[in-house]
């Protein structure tokens, strides 16, 4: 690498194409303007995503992220631009999406004035980011950059934020780079501990019941395979988090379903009954556990995990095995005896045929004449072989999606989970599309989220994404509204909504669009969808108070998990 | 059963640590009793001592939450009985109450304090100790009126023989390029 002198503003743009990155997710603004200016002469090398709003941009970079495993990069400009992107950088935060965002800062002489458009970013997003920086001179940005990449995508991945102040984007620097490959302060795994290993292997190996939990850690380490050969070799059921969905295939025979609040009955009821759990890379989330008090007492808690701090946080481990995922399965595979536990499995059939009658057969084959939620999901995932990729947005719908949806390849659903954000799931459709173009992407949205970032229609149009947008329509905040009905008396306070015509919208931003009110004309409406060259945007009218089932109520125990009101 | 911690974190000199370091007490609602920075043996690495009431595994949790900040070189967290610690105070009394007596003087003495400075209007006297020490000099001085008074933050050392930052230091580094390979 010769020495050349050139500007911070375009050293920014070189150390991402030396990061790989080939897509940034933007908005421009006035302390942003010099690396725009640089990122000019770079965009045959980088493409650049404008979207209509930060928000916007933020959660495509997420969604990015979440498909492809690489990090998602953003830019905004300082004040309201960054001050947009909290959101976002919240739901990574909260989700572990690696993420590296960029935010021009003022002057650094203008620094704590309360200049035009001065925000302090590093103080407001500390504590939703896994490290930050103010850059205020141009010979810290290649270092800074290699080591936000570095911090973003290592150990337990998260975003990152730099705030590079407009003197540092202008004035010159001698650029050379280095990538990031240690930090003395930060160790992003640890090595495995056999001597842990081997006390789980005895605990799996006694084990007449046990359960496995498998959250996002899996995707993340890519463990995906790891995790199909330790199930099949011990015979070990496993169930999924909200996040660790399409981590194995839905059709497995040892995938027993969802856990947590709206997840499958099976699998919450008989967490209460297993003598062991092996959690992976999962972090009992409250929506998961239910009341902890009386979260799995019978159970031996053997928890696999990167982050040192997740154990003993909420559920107290007999044994934690610290470190990635993907070596921690292997070394247990290894040393585990082949086993099958058919009798325990036959309690989970027995749960979901109970399910089935009570819930999933009215779901997806409702003889009633309103639509169900539960069968536009199916219908999609059924047309498009269970190959698609589902990006939801967060309500009823979001956990109908997650029941009903089935997948066959991993990093295939797109999920706002830890921070539940409305509005995430149309503008993290657009990076999953970006990521993975050859894919058919679905964004499923109610239409209350739906109207948060609707504006990104605008971005879908110009990038011509070719995204199935379907929004299921019930006229309410669904989810709020259920919980109104079933533990508020019925008392539906600012839950109803007056729509816009959606589809009209849509042709106003140039994308094609139908509306379906009745079951006789979906089936062909959602193959137009489909068979459609380019976004194209569904509006379905559902049952207005429709509720989603199985529940367990805020609060209760998991073996509380209720199949109807 | 909540108890005074001693929770000391090793970090990078970097601005805005001590923020995030803070802020992981406030999201819980913990108080911090006591709080004092400052650059440790070793050029470049801070020492924070915090000194905070909670529960042990609040305490757990929190140190956990605090080491795994990408800055922060170690936390750990220990109980007084483990810790040898000291807070140093000021007390400022009128020159005047002196000369009338010899309590003030017995009082200094006794506290195993001394005096600073000496001016015609006021005296300062110093004392360290823990808080329970400062405190009862403070009460007993303040019978004199005691004009100002501060109280530092808490200092502490662990009962080792030796402090193990350097080595902490060199084994991390081995480590760390060992799992680059």
């Amino acid at each position: 690498m010769t020495n050349k002198r050139i500007p911070g503003s375009e050293a920014v743009i070189l150390s991402l194409i030396e990061e790989g990155v080939d897509i940034i997710f933007g908005y421009p603004g006035g302390a942003m303007i010099p690396i725009y200016d640089s990122l000019y002469d770079y965009s045959d090398k980088i493409k650049h995503i404008l979207t209509r709003h930060e928000q916007g941009l933020v959660h495509a970079a997420d969604g990015y992220a979440r498909v492809t495993g690489k990090p998602g990069v953003c830019f905004a400009t300082s004040g309201p631009g960054a001050t947009n992107l909290v959101t976002g950088i919240a739901n990574a935060m909260l989700d572990s999406i690696p993420m590296v965002c960029f935010t021009g800062q003022v002057g650094s002489s203008l620094l704590g004035t309360d200049a035009f458009q001065e925000s302090d970013l590093i103080g407001i997003t500390m504590p939703i980011t896994k490290w930050s920086y103010q850059v205020t001179k141009p010979e810290e940005i290649p270092e800074a950059v290699a080591k936000a990449f570095y911090i973003a995508k290592t150990g337990r991945p998260g975003p990152v934020l730099l705030d590079i102040t407009k003197d540092a984007q202008i004035a010159m620097l001698d650029w050379k780079y280095e990538k990031c490959t240690k930090i003395r302060s930060y160790v992003p795994e640890l090595p495995v501990d056999i001597t842990h290993v081997k006390e789980a292997v005895q605990i799996i190996d006694e084990a007449k019941k046990p359960l496995l939990l498998l959250g996002q850690g899996v995707i993340i380490g890519s463990a995906e395979n790891e995790l199909k050969e330790f199930i099949e070799k011990t015979g070990i059921p496993a169930a999924w988090t909200l996040l660790g969905l399409s981590a194995l295939p839905t059709e497995h025979p040892l995938n027993v379903g969802m856990l947590g609040m709206h997840g499958n009955y099976g699998p919450n009821l008989l967490t209460n009954e297993a003598d062991v759990i092996i959690a992976v890379g999962m972090r009992f989330d409250d929506r998961v556990t239910g009341k902890v008090s009386t979260y799995a007492k019978k159970a031996k808690i053997i928890h696999l995990e990167i982050d040192p701090a997740e154990i003993n946080k909420i559920v107290k481990a007999d044994v934690a095995i610290l470190g990635n995922s993907k070596k921690s399965l292997q070394l247990l595979t290894e040393r585990v005896k082949e086993n099958s536990h058919d009798a325990w499995i036959k309690e989970f059939k027995k749960c979901d045929d109970i399910e089935f009658e009570k819930v999933i057969e009215k779901d997806i084959h409702p003889t009633k004449p309103g639509l169900t939620m539960g069968e536009i999901v199916r219908m999609a995932s059924e047309k498009t072989n269970h190959e698609a990729i589902l990006v939801s947005d967060v309500g009823q719908h979001q956990m109908i999606n997650a029941r009903y949806f089935k997948f066959k390849h991993s990093r295939s659903h797109v999920s706002s989970g830890g921070l539940g954000t409305m509005g995430f799931g149309l503008p993290a459709s657009m990076g999953a599309q970006m990521g993975q173009p050859d894919r058919t992407v679905f964004s499923v949205s109610g239409d209350g989220g739906f109207q948060m970032t609707i504006q990104e229609l605008g971005t879908i149009e110009q990038n011509k994404l070719p995204i199935k947008i379907i929004i299921l329509n019930n006229n309410f905040l669904g989810m709020v509204r259920q919980w109104q009905q079933l533990f508020f008396e019925k008392r539906y306070s600012f839950t109803k909504l007056h729509n816009p015509d959606f589809i009209m919208i849509a042709k106003g931003y140039g994308i094609e669009g139908n509306k379906v009110s009745k079951r006789e004309d979906l089936d062909a409406a959602m193959q137009k969808m489909i068979d459609h060259d380019g976004p194209y945007v569904l509006e379905v009218t559902i049952e207005k108070e429709d509720n989603v089932f199985p529940m367990i109520p805020a609060g209760a125990s998991v073996s509380d998990v209720m199949l109807e009101a | 059963m909540k108890q005074e911690y001693i929770i000391t974190v090793y970090s990078e000199n970097h601005i805005g640590l001590l923020s995030r370091i803070t802020i992981i007490f406030t999201r819980r609602k913990v108080n911090i009793e006591s709080l004092t920075v400052s650059e440790s043996a070793i050029k470049g690495i801070f020492k924070f001592t915090i000194v905070i009431a909670e529960t042990r595994d609040q305490v757990m949790k929190m140190v956990g939450q605090i080491d795994k900040q990408i800055d922060v070189l170690k936390a750990f967290y220990h109980t007084n009985d483990e810790m040898i610690y000291q807070e140093i105070a000021l007390y400022k009394v009128r020159t005047e109450s002196l000369y009338d007596s010899d309590t003030v003087e017995k009082m200094v003495r006794k506290a195993g304090a001394r005096i600073l400075e000496i001016t015609r209007e006021f005296v300062i006297i110093e004392k360290t100790g823990h808080k329970d020490e400062t405190q009862a000099l403070f009460e007993e001085l303040n019978q004199f009126k005691v004009m100002q008074f501060i109280r530092s933050g808490r200092v502490a050392l662990t009962r080792d023989p030796i402090e193990r930052l350097s080595e902490f230091l060199k084994e991390r580094d081995i480590f760390l390029d060992s799992q680059n390979k």
